[in-house]
C-alpha cells in the first residue's frame, strides 16, 4: 500500500482527502446537534405551553431565581465560547501551547459555571423550593399561597431544563479534558484538527441553549423586583 | 461537482467583535426585563427577550460555529434542522390554541 494517502497524518482510510474527512465530521456533528435541538426544543415547547397556561405563576417562579447569578453564568458561558473559538483558531494555525491554554481556560470557565449552578441549586433546596420528593414547602416570605402549585410547575421546568443543560456542560467538560490531553501530546496539526472544531460546535450549541434559558427562566419575573 | 471550499480560518478579530455584540445584547435583554412592558402591549416583554436571544444565537451559529463559512451542504442541513424544529413547535402550539378551554383557568393545578 504505497500510496500517498497512507502517509497523510490523521486521515482515516475510508476518506479520500483531509477535506472530505473534515466535511464529513462537521456534518456528522451538525446532525447530532440537530437531534439535540429537537430534544431541547421539546422542553422549550413544554415551557411555552405551561407559561401560557400559568403566566402569573411563571412570573412569581422566575422572581425566585437570582438574576445576578444567572447573569454571571451567562457572561461566563459567552466568554467560554470565545475562548473555545480561539482554541479552534490556534489549532488551525498550529500553535500548540496557546491551543492547550485556550482549551484549559474554556474548561475552567465551564467548571465555574457548574459551581455557580451548584450554589443556586443548594439555595433552592435550603428554602424547600425543589418541587419534588417531598421537598416542596415554600414559606410565606418566598411565595404567596395562591401561587404555590403554579410555581411548582415552573420549578419543575426550571430544574429539568437547567439540569439537562448542566449535564451537557459536564459532558462538554469531559470532552475538553480529553482534547487538552490530546493537544498536549501534540496530536493536532494544521491539517488535522477536526476533534477541536467538532467539540467546539458542541460547546457553542450548549451556549446557545443557555442564551434562551436565561431570559425565559431568570428574566421573566425580573420586573417584579424592579419597582 | 464537489463543493470545494478551501477551509476558512476565521480571524480572532471577528471573534472579539462577536463577543462584544453578545455582551451588548445581554445587557440590553437584562435592562429591558426590568420594565413591565405589558402596559404597552401584553406580550412585548417576551417578544423583546426572544428577539434578542435569537439574534445572539444567530451570531454564535454564523461566526463561532462557522456556518457562514461552511459548505452549502452544511448550511442546508442546519436550515433543514431549524425547519423541523419549527414544524414541531408550530403544529403543537396550533393544536393547543385550537382547543376549547385552553389556557386552563388559573389556580387549577
Amino acid at each position: 500500500m504505497a500510496d500517498s494517502h497512507a502517509s497523510q497524518y490523521g486521515l482515516a482510510h475510508h476518506f479520500s482527502s483531509m477535506e472530505q474527512q473534515r466535511e464529513a465530521g462537521t456534518i456528522g456533528m451538525w446532525i447530532f446537534l440537530l437531534t439535540e435541538l429537537m430534544f431541547f426544543g421539546g422542553m422549550f415547547l413544554v415551557y411555552a405551553i405551561f407559561r401560557t397556561t400559568y403566566p402569573a405563576g411563571f412570573e412569581q417562579g422566575s422572581h425566585l431565581l437570582s438574576v445576578k447569578l444567572g447573569g454571571l453564568n451567562t457572561i461566563v458561558l459567552i466568554v467560554s465560547s470565545v475562548t473555545m473559538a480561539m482554541a479552534v483558531y490556534y489549532s488551525q494555525i498550529g500553535e500548540k501551547k496557546r491551543l492547550v491554554g485556550m482549551l484549559s481556560v474554556t474548561l475552567v470557565l465551564g467548571l465555574v459555571f457548574l459551581v455557580v449552578k451548584y450554589f443556586e441549586y443548594r439555595e433552592k433546596f435550603e428554602h424547600h423550593l425543589f418541587p419534588a420528593m417531598g421537598f416542596y414547602a415554600p414559606d410565606a416570605e418566598h411565595l404567596a399561597l395562591q401561587y404555590h402549585q403554579q410555581v411548582r410547575v415552573f420549578l419543575w421546568i426550571y430544574f429539568a431544563m437547567t439540569g439537562l443543560h448542566a449535564l451537557h456542560m459536564i459532558i462538554g467538560a469531559g470532552m475538553l479534558l480529553v482534547l487538552i490531553l490530546m493537544a498536549h501530546k501534540g496530536r493536532f496539526t494544521t491539517s488535522y484538527n477536526s476533534p477541536v472544531e467538532i467539540c467546539g460546535l458542541y460547546w457553542h450549541f450548549v451556549d446557545i441553549v443557555w442564551i434562551f434559558l436565561f431570559p425565559l427562566l431568570y428574566l421573566t419575573g425580573y420586573h417584579l423586583t424592579g419597582h | 461537482m464537489s463543493d470545494h471550499t478551501e477551509h476558512h480560518i476565521v480571524s480572532p478579530k471577528i471573534y472579539f467583535a462577536i463577543f462584544g455584540a453578545l455582551m451588548v445584547f445581554t445587557a440590553i435583554t437584562v435592562a429591558v426585563a426590568r420594565f413591565d412592558l405589558a402596559s404597552v402591549w401584553g406580550p412585548l416583554n417576551i417578544i423583546v427577550a426572544m428577539t434578542v436571544a435569537t439574534i445572539k444565537a444567530t451570531l454564535v451559529v454564523l461566526y463561532f460555529m462557522h456556518v457562514r463559512y461552511s459548505s452549502k451542504l452544511t448550511q442546508v442541513i442546519v436550515i433543514a434542522g431549524l425547519f423541523w424544529l419549527l414544524i414541531m413547535l408550530v403544529l403543537t402550539i396550533a393544536d393547543y390554541v385550537a382547543r376549547t378551554g385552553w389556557p386552563t383557568p388559573l389556580g387549577q393545578v
